[in-house]
C-alpha cells in the first residue's frame, strides 16, 4: 500500500516503513535503547531525505522512551532529582542543537555532518561495546570472577563542587558532569536524530556511578523530554517534521519493542553488549564507506525556496 | 435588393480593411486544450498523464503551400530558486564544495515535437525561441553576475539531468502527433513526486523553420485530502504542528504501555 509522506514529499510503502519501525523497535526492546541510530539511517537508506529523517525519529523515540519510562515509574526506577538536573542540561543542548542542524543545512553541509557524526560516534561507541563485551565473555569462559568496583571517590569528576544528593540513586554527586552530560545528549540527539541512550548510559554507569536499578529509566525521562523538545523545535524552525511518518514508525516501534524486550531477557548480557557493539559498529562503517567511495552522482540539488 | 447588394459590398470592404490591417502571420489561429485543468494529487497519486489537443485553423489567407506543420509544446510548472551542489574528494571523503543557484527556474519542465529541434527551425530560431532543454533559459548567479551558460556547463548539465533522472524535466521530440495535417495531440506525463502549483503550457507552431503563431494554455496541480492538510500546517503553524506531534507521540507510548502491560 502506497502512502504518501507529506513532509518527506515521496511516496512510501506503508509495510516496509511499518516493518522497518518493528525491527528496530525489536532491537531497542532487546537492548533497551532508543534506536534512533538504526532508524534514522534505514530512512536515508529507503530515501527520505536525511533533514526530514532525523526530525521526524525525533518524535518516534519520543514515543517509544515514553512508553519505557512509564513502565520504570511504576517499578519507582526512575530518578527524579537526577532526571531534572541533567534536563536542565538537555534543554540547552537540544536548543543548540537544532541552531547547529538549521545552519548546517542552510550551508549544505547537513548530510554530510550527519553522516561524519555517525561514523565516529557509532564506530568509537560500539568498537568500545563490543571490545567489552568479548573481554567479558573471554572473563567468564576462563571462570575469572567479575568484579564490578564501585568504589567512591574515583577521580576528578567525584570532587567537583556544587554537590547534590540524589536520594533514589543513593549517590552524591556535583551537578556540573550532570548538567554536561545532558547538554552532550540533547546537542548529539538533536543533530543526529538519535535518543542517545546508548551513550547515555554507559557514561551515566561507569562516570557517573549511577547505580543500574536506575539508570535505563532515569536515562528515559532524559530521552523523552529532549527529544520531545526536539520535536518542537524541528517543527517551529525547520517544518521538517513528517508527522504521519512518525506516527508509521511509532506503531510499529512500540509493538516490536514488546517483542524484543522478550528475547532480550533470554540472552546474557555480555552477550547482548557483544551484539549490540557489532551492530552498532555496522551502521557507522556502513555510513563510513558510503564517505569514502565515490559517489554515483557527484551533483545534488536543492530547492531554496522562492516559488513563483 | 439593391439595398442588400450595397451592405454585402461594405461587409467585403469592412472585412478586407480588417485583412490589411491584420499582419499575414495571423493566417493561421491555434486552439489547444488540455484534457484536465485542475489535476488533484490524492494519497495514493502516483503519477498521471495529461492530453494536450489543439487544431491549426487556417482562413483564406493562408498561403496554400502551407500543408504541413511543426509544432513545439513547452510546459513549464511554478517557479523556485535552486542550488545544485557538487561533491569533491578532500581529506579522503567525498564533501559538498562548489555551488551554483539556479534563480526562478521552472520545476517542471518539459519540451515536445513532432521531429528533432534542429530539423524543425535553425540554430539562431531554436535558441530564441527556447527550444530544446539546450536552449531553455535557466538563469544561474555566478557570484554577483547573473547569467545563464553554456548547454554544456557542468552544473547546469548536471541540474537538467537530475531534473531529468526524476521525470521533471523531459523532452521528446516524437512525442507530438499530428492525426490530421491540421489536428495534433501529445501526451503531458506527470510523474509522482510533480509540483503543486500552475502550469503554463506553450504551443509554438512552426512552418519552414519559421515561427508562425502561438498560444498557450494553462492547468492546475492541487494536493488534496489530508497530507495536503498536514504539509500546509506544518509550514504554516509550526508550533502547533509540533504540539500535536508531540502529543501524539506521547499518546502512543501511553497506549503502548497499557496495552503491553505485564505487571
Amino acid at each position: 500500500m502506497q502512502l504518501y509522506l507529506p513532509i518527506a514529499d515521496i511516496p512510501v510503502n506503508v509495510f516496509l516503513i511499518l516493518a522497518m519501525g518493528a525491527a528496530v523497535g525489536f532491537v531497542s526492546g532487546m537492548f533497551g535503547i532508543g534506536g534512533g541510530f538504526l532508524m534514522t539511517p534505514l530512512l536515508i537508506f529507503v530515501g527520505i531525505a536525511p533533514a526530514v529523517a532525523v526530525a521526524s525519529v525525533a518524535s518516534h523515540i519520543a514515543a517509544s522512551s515514553f512508553s519505557g519510562a512509564l513502565t520504570y515509574w511504576r517499578r519507582r526506577a526512575i530518578d527524579p532529582a537526577l532526571a531534572v538536573v541533567l534536563l536542565t542540561g538537555g534543554t540547552v543542548g537540544t536548543a543548540l542543537g537544532v541552531w547547529t542542524f538549521t545552519v548546517l543545512r542552510s550551508l549544505g553541509q547537513l548530510d554530510l555532518m550527519i553522516a561524519l557524526s555517525y561514523v565516529v560516534l557509532l564506530t568509537t561507541v560500539g568498537g568500545l561495546m563490543f571490545w567489552e563485551g568479548l573481554r567479558a565473555i573471554l572473563r567468564i569462559r576462563r571462570g575469572v570472577a567479575v568484579s564490578i568496583r564501585r568504589s567512591g571517590a574515583h577521580g576528578w569528576i567525584h570532587g567537583l563542587p556544587l554537590k547534590m544528593r540524589f536520594k533514589r540513586s543513593k549517590i552524591y554527586l556535583s551537578v556540573i558532569p550532570v548538567v554536561v552530560v545532558g547538554i552532550v545528549i540533547g546537542f548529539i540527539g538533536a543533530v543526529m536524530g538519535i535518543g542517545g541512550g546508548f551513550i547515555l548510559i554507559p557514561i551515566m554507569i561507569y562516570l557517573l556511578r549511577v547505580p543500574t536499578s536506575t539508570v535505563i529509566g532515569t536515562s528515559m525521562v532524559l530521552t523523552l523530554v529532549t527529544m520531545l523538545f526536539a520535536t518542537m523545535l524541528h517543527a517551529l524552525t525547520n517544518h521538517l517534521v513528517d508527522a504521519v511518518l512518525a506516527l508509521i514508525l511509532m506503531v510499529g516501534g512500540v509493538t516490536g519493542a514488546q517483542f524484543g524486550a522478550r528475547a532480550g531477557q533470554k540472552i546474557r548480557g555480555e552477550h547482548l553488549r557483544l551484539l549490540l557493539g557489532l551492530l552498532i559498529l555496522a551502521v557507522g562503517i556502513r555510513f563510513a564507506i558510503e564517505l569514502v567511495i565515490r559517489p554515483d552522482d557527484l551533483f545534488t540539488i536543492r530547492e531554496t525556496g522562492g516559488g513563483g | 435588393m439593391t439595398v442588400r447588394a450595397s451592405l454585402a459590398v461594405v461587409a467585403a470592404v469592412l472585412g478586407l480593411g480588417a485583412a490589411v490591417v491584420a499582419p499575414p502571420a495571423q493566417a493561421e489561429r491555434l486552439i489547444a486544450s488540455v484534457s484536465n485543468h485542475r489535476v488533484t494529487v490524492t494519497p495514493n497519486y502516483s503519477g498521471e498523464e495529461l492530453v494536450l489537443f489543439g487544431s491549426v485553423e487556417k482562413d483564406k489567407f493562408t498561403p496554400a503551400n502551407r500543408t504541413s506543420y511543426d509544432l513545439v509544446v513547452t510546459v513549464s510548472g511554478p517557479r523556485a530558486d535552486m542550488v545544485t551542489r557538487r561533491k569533491e574528494r578532500k581529506f579522503g571523503i567525498w564533501i559538498n564544495t562548489d555551488y551554483r543557484q539556479f534563480l526562478q527556474v521552472p520545476s517542471y519542465l518539459a519540451l515536445f515535437a513532432n521531429r528533432p529541434f534542429d530539423a524543425i527551425a535553425p540554430p539562431e530560431v531554436e535558441r530564441r525561441q527556447q527550444l530544446g532543454l539546450n536552449n531553455v533559459l535557466l538563469t544561474q548567479r555566478v557570484g554577483p553576475d547573473y547569467a545563464d551558460v553554456v548547454p554544456n556547463d557542468a552544473f547546469r548539465s548536471a541540474f537538467v539531468r537530475l531534473r531529468s533522472e526524476h521525470g521533471l524535466y523531459r523532452e521528446d521530440t516524437s512525442a507530438v502527433t499530428f492525426l490530421t495535417p491540421t489536428l495534433f495531440r501529445t501526451g503531458i506525463p506527470l510523474p509522482a513526486a510533480v509540483p503543486i502549483g500552475t502550469y503554463h503550457v506553450e504551443i509554438k507552431l512552426f512552418f519552414d523553420g519559421a515561427l508562425v503563431t502561438r498560444t498557450e494554455t494553462a492547468f492546475e496541480i492541487v494536493k488534496v485530502g489530508f497530507e495536503q492538510f498536514v504539509a500546509n500546517t506544518a509550514r504554516v503553524n509550526g508550533f502547533g504542528y509540533g504540539l500535536v506531534t508531540a502529543f501524539m507521540a506521547l499518546m502512543t507510548g501511553w497506549m503502548a504501555s497499557i496495552v503491553f502491560r505485564k505487571d
